[in-house]
């Protein structure tokens, strides 16, 4: 992965998209709880909790577009090859940014998915 | 060939008539429990198309077209059929499943029942006024029953839950999904049943020895007729002169047990002012009749293992059979 001009993946590059994803869950796991937990006002509108989890989420996604994008060019650039199974630094490099790119974007859907309840839950019941 | 036939067509009978009855969930009486039967059908085809997808391929794989495939081709079936296909159907049924939510839980607009549930039965209030909530306990007063509810057909019942032991969950299958009953907590589930019947409920959050003894029976009846059964059920007992009240009184009964317009005003146990009303005894265990009154005094324990009532087996059989008669007048 591209940072401040050189190229060099490792583990943290490799889980920066999950750990987005497990701190936009959360977020958004805490916040619901804390809003609807006490069981309280349960017709009342929760806009302002599904207003600050939608911002949390865009802020989410972006992130982890740029994760994708980078480790896409980067692989790309490196042969964009399947197999690395070479005790290489070339093949550890390519099949850490592959392995990057899976995981983003099996974070990417994780995070949409955990944001879909905002869109069509209005309220704590 | 008799016998072949044979081999198949019992199953087929015993599967299907699991899918009727007071208890089954495929056999919908509410509208909650309706929307959830329509999920189970639509998941459970998806889940088959699939499954069939799957088995295909592998067939494909195995002896359609055994041997080595283009790493392209490959590529297409893992992108297309493990990446994009799954994340599209599940997003679609989790958007389609969410949506039915708010649905599920409208605002009632018949009446309000608490309903407590305890080691092991429930006992049930008419007509009370309350919210859900945290750190609060059910609603005092109202009409006090327990173990058979009547709901009215085509309102939503508001169901108010709570516990003052453990945790346990109320459940009636055709009717709606289950709620969970948790001390210090109200929760709130609505019932609208689109059918007249008598209907099974049971705890399904396990609870103790007697978990699977604490049933309870809700009837649908239409509204006019529920408003004359809690009329009914607000008087106090019709006592036919007995034996039976002294009895009851003097072995110690009324220490646990109410029967209102009599001396005995105990709220540990169930209410018996209209026990023989009740289609069932020890919360939907066995049929109200003076025989199982009688059988149930005698051994409680024989009935639901961990139950707190003692036994009063050592009575005499004639006050036993007494005191089942009397409490099987009270309608």
């Amino acid at each position: 992965m591209q940072i401040f001009g050189r190229t060099k993946d490792n583990l943290w590059t490799l889980i920066a998209a999950p750990v987005i994803w497990g701190i936009h869950f959360l977020f958004s796991y805490f916040l619901a709880a804390f809003r609807c937990a006490p069981n309280a006002d349960i017709f009342e509108s929760i806009g302002s909790t599904r207003v600050a989890i939608g911002f949390v989420t865009l802020v989410s996604l972006c992130l982890i577009a740029l994760v994708i994008r980078r480790a896409w060019h980067e692989w790309l650039t490196g042969g964009g090859g399947f197999r690395n199974d070479q005790d290489t630094p070339e093949g550890r490099e390519s099949f850490l940014e592959f392995s990057t790119l899976l995981l983003a974007g099996l974070s990417f859907a994780a995070v949409v998915f955990e944001t879909m309840p905002i869109l069509v839950i209005g309220d704590c019941r | 060939m008799k016998k072949f036939r044979t081999s198949r067509t019992f199953p087929a009978i015993f599967a299907l008539s699991a899918c009727e009855g007071p208890q089954s969930a495929f056999d919908a009486a509410g509208a909650e429990a309706a929307r959830v039967l329509t999920l189970f059908w639509v998941m459970l085809i998806g889940a088959v198309a699939i499954w069939a997808v799957v088995v295909a391929i592998g067939y494909y794989a195995t002896k359609t077209r055994p041997g080595q495939h283009s790493e392209k081709a490959g590529l297409r079936l893992i992108i297309w059929g493990g990446c994009v296909f799954p994340t599209v159907v599940l997003a679609m049924l989790l958007f389609w499943g969410l949506r039915m939510m708010p649905d599920l839980r409208p605002p009632g607009d018949g009446p309000t029942i608490a309903v407590s549930g305890e080691r092991f039965w429930w006992r049930v209030a008419y007509g009370v006024e309350g919210e859900p909530g945290v750190v609060r306990n059910l609603p005092i007063g109202g009409v006090p029953s327990a173990n058979e509810i009547w709901i009215p057909l085509g309102k939503r019942t508001e169901i108010l839950l709570g516990s003052p032991d453990v945790i346990h969950s109320f459940w009636v299958p055709p009717l709606a999904g289950k709620m969970d009953a948790i001390p210090g907590r109200v929760n709130r589930l609505i019932l609208e049943p689109t059918e007249v019947g008598v209907f099974n409920g049971a705890c399904a959050e396990f609870c103790g020895t007697a978990h699977a003894q604490m049933g309870f029976r809700v009837v649908v009846v239409p509204e006019t007729e529920f408003t004359e059964y809690v009329r009914a059920q607000a008087q106090p007992a019709a006592v036919p002169e007995s034996e039976g009240l002294d009895l009851f009184i003097r072995n110690g009964c009324a220490a646990c047990h109410a029967i209102r317009g009599t001396p005995p005003d105990g709220v540990v146990g169930p209410d018996l002012t209209h026990l023989a009303s009740r289609r069932t005894i020890g919360a939907g265990i066995v049929p109200t009749t003076v025989e199982n009154i009688a059988d149930f005094v005698a051994s409680p324990d024989h009935f639901k293992p961990g139950i707190e009532m003692p036994a009063f087996g050592m009575l005499p059989k004639d006050e036993i059979a007494q005191i089942a008669a009397w409490l099987g007048s009270l309608e």
